[in-house]
């Protein structure tokens, strides 16, 4: 089988154990030229793993990973035509701004000169020109983020890997390295791969999430794919806040799933492939989705009870119990639009749902 | 700054405690050095500052000697140093930066051992292997004891400060196209460098003090410094031991503190 050469990086039945531990398990991904490419999960997921492996610094136990149809699992990290932004950064201590972002021009066999041009034009994109003389350690914690972003883009790789670049910076300045990076990414048309632990940095910038655990790939698609439509349990809890119920599957006809869940609440939803009548599966209801009223709607409803309302600025969470159920959420927006009206505890209440809110999750 | 309840200095008796350990540690130094300075021939009596013992060093009946073991030590110790501080860093690369390997403890208790073996343990086993061997002991014997007994005082500051430099420095080098070589000289090394150089200058005050083990494998008639006040204080302690005594300290504060000046600056960098 000749590997598809438009795939900027294609990994095929990738595994890779160290002794009696396995933390890939034949992982196969198609990475697309020009893409932001997300590799997301929890800790021991096997991400960094698998970016390490891409990046040469981990051997590839079994399988193939090809960088633009070429077999690259034999060359060392230095023959590959891919960069790295660190999670610490990496930068050279002993080496100023300019001669670090240089380096690896350098090492190309750029003249000294040719190289400080280049590096010079590729502070210029992190606008950090004025610092070029300085030595890493005078610089803010941000700052040394792009300067690290700057020395991997200046060799004009042809995939960069980013190894959970964000996590060392607060808040605010994470969302706006995130949009930096989009645009970075967008403007420099260089396949970059992210690794994060954070799902809302993921949703924020991906073109496209591949959600790992387990040393496995648990779901591919873009971030509505993943958020609306989780494919299992995993990715489910895993992406956002989501209400898990247990239901079984009554009928399925013309691509809907009727199903029931204890209590004698009746359920219909989009209908999802390998779940067939009689399954007892899960289903993930969105918050936000969700909407509370004092009569039924047209449509599917839930009757609970009020337990208590939560307000977090933004939104307001009511937690509610459903009768012969478990603990439910409902979020909504805090608006003063008159169609959202928030319930005391121990109220009655019935939960609706938009269409689509409801999702039939495999084990 | 007020004291609080666990500052050690409100523990009675800590200040006597303290002067007295100063006082065991540093009088025997202050009164050679301070007796350097006297005027008289004589070790006890004072009778005012004068320079003419360390004129007497470099000019007197004795001067000969003393220059040539002074010679000695000092190329002994550059060399010595020199030739340990390169197989302390080669070895501090191995041990530490060629991955997990199952000898790995001991190769670090192979190379820092010496530091807990008596030295005249290791003297008379020197000795022992050059008789064996059939070596003619001379400056060549001296030379190849010290380069031995060197690398552990080597090894040590060059291992914490490798030990403090994170492998990613290395990776980051070879994403960037290095090579292992080029990551090794480009970025290991000067980066490894406060530590090479602290470990030279240990090395070279070990080596430049070294008495027991040089006096063992020394050839008849030739002299390290240490060895040459030895036999001239068996004859007698004079005035000019203590002169060049006091010159042997203040190389050695001297090197000290710039071992610890380089390894400090790098700290606050």
């Amino acid at each position: 089988m000749t590997p598809e050469t438009t795939f900027a990086i294609d990994v095929q039945n990738a595994v890779k154990r160290y002794g009696d531990f396995t933390a890939l398990k034949r992982v196969s991904l198609s990475i697309r030229d020009n893409e932001f490419f997300t590799l997301l999960g929890p800790s021991g997921c096997g991400k960094t793993t698998l970016l390490r492996m891409i990046a040469g610094f981990e051997e590839v136990t079994e399988g193939a990973i090809h960088l633009f149809g070429d077999d690259i699992v034999k060359l060392p990290p230095h023959k590959r035509p891919i960069n790295t932004v660190f999670q610490n950064y990496a930068l050279f201590p002993h080496m100023t701004v300019l001669e670090n972002v240089g380096f690896g021009l350098e090492m190309l066999g750029s003249t000294k000169s040719e190289a400080r041009a280049r590096a010079g034009e590729a502070l210029d994109m992190v606008q950090l020109s004025q610092f070029a003389a300085r030595k890493p350690s005078q610089l803010s914690g941000g700052q040394q983020q792009r300067v690290a972003l700057a020395r991997a883009l200046a060799p004009r790789p042809k995939v960069l890997l980013l190894d959970e670049p964000l996590s060392a910076l607060d808040l605010k300045l994470r969302k706006a390295m995130q949009i930096e990076l989009k645009h970075l990414q967008r403007d420099t048309g260089i396949t970059f791969i992210f690794v994060t632990h954070d799902q809302e940095e993921a949703l924020t910038m991906s073109d496209r999430i591949a959600v790992m655990s387990a040393g496995e790939v648990q779901q591919l698609g873009d971030a509505r794919e993943i958020y609306d439509r989780p494919r299992n349990m995993f990715v489910a809890d895993f992406i956002g806040e989501t209400n898990l119920l247990e239901v079984s599957v009554d009928t399925v006809a013309d691509g809907q799933a009727a199903c029931h869940l204890g209590g004698g609440h009746r359920l219909t939803c989009d209908a999802v492939e390998g779940i067939g009548p009689g399954a007892k599966v899960h289903m993930s209801l969105r918050p936000e989705r969700l909407t509370l009223s004092s009569d039924p709607t047209q449509g599917d409803s839930l009757k609970g009870r009020v337990r208590e309302n939560i307000f977090s600025g933004t939104d307001i969470s009511t937690i509610l119990d459903l009768a012969d159920g478990p603990e439910f959420r409902v979020r909504a927006p805090n608006s003063s639009r008159g169609d959202r009206r928030t319930f005391e505890p121990g109220t009655e209440v019935f939960v609706n749902m938009e269409q689509g809110a409801a999702r039939l999750l495999m084990d | 700054m007020s004291a609080s309840r666990y500052d050690l200095r409100v523990y009675p008796g800590f200040r006597a405690i303290t002067i007295l350990c100063l006082v065991i540690l540093y009088a025997p130094l202050l009164v050679v050095t301070i007796y350097s300075f006297n005027a008289s021939p004589s070790i006890t009596n004072w009778e005012g500052v004068s320079l003419r013992w360390y004129a007497d060093v470099f000019t007197g009946p004795e001067s000969g000697k003393f220059k040539l073991a002074a010679r000695n030590s000092f190329v002994i110790a550059i060399i010595a140093a020199s030739v340990a501080t390169c197989i302390a860093t080669l070895s501090a690369t191995a041990i530490l930066r060629a991955g997990k390997y199952k000898l790995r403890m001991l190769s670090f208790g192979l190379i820092s051992l010496p530091l807990m073996v008596p030295e005249i343990v290791t003297a008379v086993a020197t000795l022992i292997f050059f008789n064996a061997i059939g070596f003619d002991r001379g400056l060549l014997t001296i030379l190849l004891a010290h380069i031995a007994f060197c690398i552990p005082f080597a090894y040590l500051p060059i291992a914490a400060r490798m030990q403090g430099i994170e492998a990613t420095y290395e990776q980051a080098a070879m994403d960037l196209y290095a090579t292992r070589r080029q990551a090794f000289t480009r970025i290991l090394l000067p980066l490894m460098a406060p530590g090479i150089v602290s470990g030279f200058l240990l090395a070279f005050i070990v080596s430049l003090d070294d008495f027991i083990i040089t006096n063992f494998v020394k050839g008849a008639g030739i002299e390290t410094l240490p060895t040459a006040i030895f036999g001239a204080v068996k004859q007698g302690i004079k005035p000019n031991i203590m002169a060049i005594s006091t010159m042997l300290l203040g190389v050695s504060v001297v090197m000290v503190t710039l071992s610890w000046l380089i390894s400090r600056k790098d700290k606050t960098k």
